[in-house]
């Protein structure tokens, strides 16, 4: 998505506006602080009256709690926003502490998407202002408040750690004497924020908070709730999507020890068990005969087919800059390439599960989800009841890259529950996991440029299709055919192209649901426009780093990044035979990066990445080990898609079942990551996203580089790249 | 059928299948929910426990192979002087991010540095390779382990 259009707009009107805060006495005692986040684009005209989505409480004993929207699934944003406040409350990072915000759409909207969830990599670039402020504002009632009492002006005292001092007598009283009386007082007028080199939590690297829990088993996630008496259950849902159950013999099913009960639904069976073992060999007993419906004969190679196509036709214009048509038609070399990537499963490591508790007139949920309210909602439509009857239990979530985003596996899991006495726990097997996750799109780009003489390109034309996540899951950000995901990487290039339209053609592909996958947009487009690049300065035959550079004089930051990798990745040294470096640069999620990687590619095909370097700019850092954390992640899950990930349909079904078809990178195959920031004040930007869709253009960037072999489809493809003997 | 088991130093019986993973009788039947599912075939690692000091993947352990043995899981691993110490890097090196599959990686390198003090590369991948990460920690993994080996090296 174009957030730093929208963050920048919003921060430009909403964000500042003092209005979007309001203070007052809490229930219980202590002072409160409600603050609104803006919305997204689509709802970018600010509302007219005061909507607080997100709350901070200063109780009389002094604990800071703030409760948010965005959700912890590892990205950790549980120790970086509580940062913010800290640093602009000046307390202690450990006297803040954070509560799951409870289901309620209307009240904790993520700004950007508009929605209460978190995705995108957007929790920083919206908490950023807002958070700040609160925590400036309290800071300033709560001085304000000690002045009030010693009858003194509120410029001779100053608020530091958890206290208010009095600076020329040294008397001293803490937030918690003081959050009654700070409830009082008259709202504040504009607030200033610390400067950065005031700053003394943002920017230094804080111990997350998570962590204990995750280390010695306590963590509790979704998939280890227990109400008392939980059942649990396991299921065969129909292999073919649009298929339904035909016949079904559960004899041998009810007689497995501690089976309880087997539920049939139009298009799946759950067994009902004591426990997951009972409820896997129920399952392996059940006799279940398919009708496999319309989408039986289908195959990826189909839909493969149905995008090319679609193609070939005209599509809703992204971004159109000078005429590229014209440019073309006077360069004097033309290249044009088509690029595919698959369909991708989300693999998380949690498996998905939910618990439900459906007891007629009102539902109770335990699950871990990126969108509580989507949860809350869709629960109740299954239920049959009304929203307010449906009572969520957010938990930590093993996994998410997209996937609790969605709600599918809630409205199953509900269906189950409803004909089951007492709690549920419903537990896919990995297989079902894998074989009804929802997708990364299948995307089919073709893609064109035109080269003057001395090799720069004039005319850039892209046009590609597949499914937009955005139409289905936010309708009103899908508008004139376009949403601001789907074409992120792809539109706003940070090269200077003087000529370059970019066109894209929602095709939702039959028979394969589609989702937000980590790294969404830009995890398809970087591999085509960079790959593309990569084509355009070997055409050139100019440096790969020196022909993206001179395209670069109006981007500062873009050049920066580029010119720190190369350096840093010992860019233009020699390597030995079939080892090559291949670079990337990327402008997505707000955030500048490049990386350069480092491959060798044996006789036989075999691709081993030895090293990757990564320079990223994502503005300013509030917490340097989890920027560098992301970056490691979000390489290590690029670069599992690059090398293994593919999702393909045979007769309807779903090919892949488990971690032996489906891989997953593992640590004898982790490359060494180096990665190097550079530090400046601007916003931040999105971090848990960003080195995923770097990595795969940087590797078969490198893989041409060792073998002169150009790679335009994901996964690589070892046995194109053997040496012919 | 009724099984006891020793399990973190204490018998536990239960009423189950002899055929049950270990896995489902730790997580359902004794509520022990920091053993992870992640695969039910030993491809990933996140149900990984000790039984008599080996890692040893519980989804595919049933319950009446284990006899006398005695089965060690996450949440007594802190207990064990490798197991400390791989904690304690683990502490020290933020290593878990969604944390899902880190009580096996933990388990499985307590393992390892129990019976090798000092591990190489090598030996590292070796004994972790049968783990996965989703979130691809295995950069801090790697650096952990070889903090709890020189702990190890100071202690003697």
């Amino acid at each position: 998505m174009n957030i730093d259009r929208i963050a920048s707009h919003t921060s430009d009107t909403n964000l500042s506006r003092r209005s979007f805060l309001a203070a007052g006495a809490a229930v219980g005692g202590g002072l409160v602080l409600s603050l609104s986040l803006p919305l997204g684009r689509s709802e970018a005209a600010a509302p007219e009256s005061f909507a607080p989505n997100a709350f901070i409480r200063i109780g009389s004993d002094g604990e800071v709690v703030l409760t948010m929207p965005y959700v912890e699934m590892g990205q950790g944003t549980y120790t970086s926003i509580p940062m913010l406040i800290a640093e602009e409350l000046e307390v202690n990072l450990k006297q803040v502490r954070l509560e799951h915000a409870p289901p309620n759409e209307k009240l904790y909207v993520n700004p950007l998407l508009g929605v209460q969830a978190t995705g995108n990599s957007n929790a920083m670039r919206g908490a950023w202002k807002p958070l700040r402020e609160a925590g400036a504002a309290a800071r300033t009632m709560l001085v304000a408040a000690a002045a009030n009492r010693w009858g003194v002006d509120a410029k001779t005292c100053r608020a530091q750690d958890g206290e208010v001092v009095h600076v020329p007598t040294g008397r001293k009283l803490t937030y918690g004497e003081l959050a009654d009386d700070a409830a009082k007082m008259p709202p504040t007028g504009s607030v200033a924020l610390k400067s950065p080199d005031e700053f003394k939590l943002i920017g230094t690297p804080a111990k997350r908070l998570d962590t204990p829990a995750k280390v010695d088993g306590t963590a509790v996630y979704g998939i280890d709730a227990r109400p008392p008496g939980v059942k649990i259950a396991t299921l065969a849902q129909s292999p073919v999507s649009g298929g339904r159950v035909k016949s079904l013999d559960e004899a041998a099913a009810k007689a497995v020890k501690g089976v309880r009960q087997i539920v049939r639904l139009n298009d799946a069976v759950a067994v009902v068990a004591d426990h997951m073992g009972a409820a896997k060999k129920g399952l392996a007993t059940l006799k279940i005969e398919w009708d496999d419906g319309q989408n039986a004969n289908l195959a990826t190679d189909d839909i493969a087919k149905e995008l090319e196509q679609a193609t070939l036709g005209p599509a809703a214009v992204a971004q159109s800059i000078g005429d590229a048509d014209k440019a073309m038609a006077s360069a004097a070399t033309k290249l044009e390439a088509i690029y595919q990537v698959p369909f991708l499963a989300h693999a998380t490591m949690e498996p998905m599960n939910c618990t439900v508790h459906f007891r007629g007139g009102e539902c109770e949920i335990w699950l871990g989800s990126q969108a509580v309210a989507r949860v809350q909602a869709f629960a109740a439509k299954a239920a049959g009841l009304p929203p307010e009857k449906v009572i969520v239990h957010n938990h930590l979530i093993g996994g998410g890259f997209g996937r609790r985003l969605e709600i599918d596996g809630v409205s199953r899991a509900v269906e189950i529950a409803k004909q089951v006495d007492g709690p549920v726990k419903v537990v896919w097997t990995r297989e079902e996991d894998i074989q009804h996750d929802m997708y990364r799109p299948f995307f089919f780009d073709r893609i064109s440029a035109g080269l003057d003489g001395k090799g720069m390109p004039i005319a850039w034309n892209h046009r590609f299709a597949g499914s937009s996540i955005i139409a289905r899951w936010a309708p009103p950000l899908f508008t004139n055919g376009l949403d601001p995901d789907t074409t992120e990487g792809a539109i706003d290039l940070a090269y200077a192209l003087p000529n370059l339209h970019v066109e894209y053609l929602r095709v939702e592909p039959r028979g394969i649901p589609t989702a937000f996958w980590r790294s969404v947009g830009p995890s398809h487009n970087v591999f085509v426009t960079e790959g593309f690049m990569d084509e355009l300065a070997a055409a050139a035959k100019q440096d790969a780093v020196a022909y993206r550079r001179a395209l670069l004089d109006k981007s500062p930051r873009a050049k920066a990044v580029l010119e720190l990798v190369a350096e840093k990745a010992g860019w233009g040294q020699p390597l030995p035979d079939r080892v090559g470096r291949g670079v990337s640069l990327q402008f997505v999620f707000a955030t500048y990066m490049a990386q350069v990687a480092e491959v060798e590619v044996s006789r036989d095909g075999e691709v081993r990445v030895r090293r990757v370097v990564c320079a990223v700019d994502c503005g300013t850092i509030v917490n340097p080990d989890t920027v560098r954390a992301q970056i490691q992640s979000a390489i290590m899950f690029g670069l599992t898609a690059a090398l293994y990930g593919k999702i393909s349909l045979k007769d309807g079904r779903v090919e892949q079942t488990n971690f032996d078809t489906y891989q997953i990178l593992r640590i004898n195959e982790a490359p060494a990551i180096e990665i190097h920031i550079v530090q400046n004040s601007e916003p931040p930007g999105g971090m848990g996203e960003a080195g995923t869709s770097a990595v795969a253009p940087a590797v078969t960037n490198a893989i041409f580089a060792a073998t002169g072999k150009r790679l335009r489809k994901l996964p690589i493809d070892t046995t194109a790249l053997k040496q012919r003997a | 059928m009724a099984f006891t088991v020793n399990i973190n130093g204490s018998p536990r019986s239960v009423d189950v299948d002899g055929d049950t993973p270990l896995l489902w009788v730790l997580r359902d039947v004794l509520g022990m929910t920091g053993t992870k599912f992640g695969c039910g075939m030993a491809l990933c690692g996140a149900c990984t426990v000790h039984i008599d000091g080996t890692a040893t993947r519980s989804c595919i352990t049933t319950i009446d192979s284990i006899g006398d043995s005695k089965v060690t899981t996450i949440e007594a691993i802190g207990a064990t002087p490798a197991g400390a110490k791989i904690q304690q890097a683990w502490l020290e090196h933020e290593v878990p991010q969604c944390g899902y599959c880190q009580s096996g990686q933990i388990m499985s390198a307590s393992a390892l540095l129990a019976s090798n003090p000092h591990p190489t590369n090598t030996d590292i991948d070796d004994a972790m390779s049968g783990n996965i990460c989703r979130c691809g920690t295995y950069v801090r993994i790697r650096e952990a382990i070889k903090l709890a080996a020189q702990a190890s090296g100071k202690a003697g």
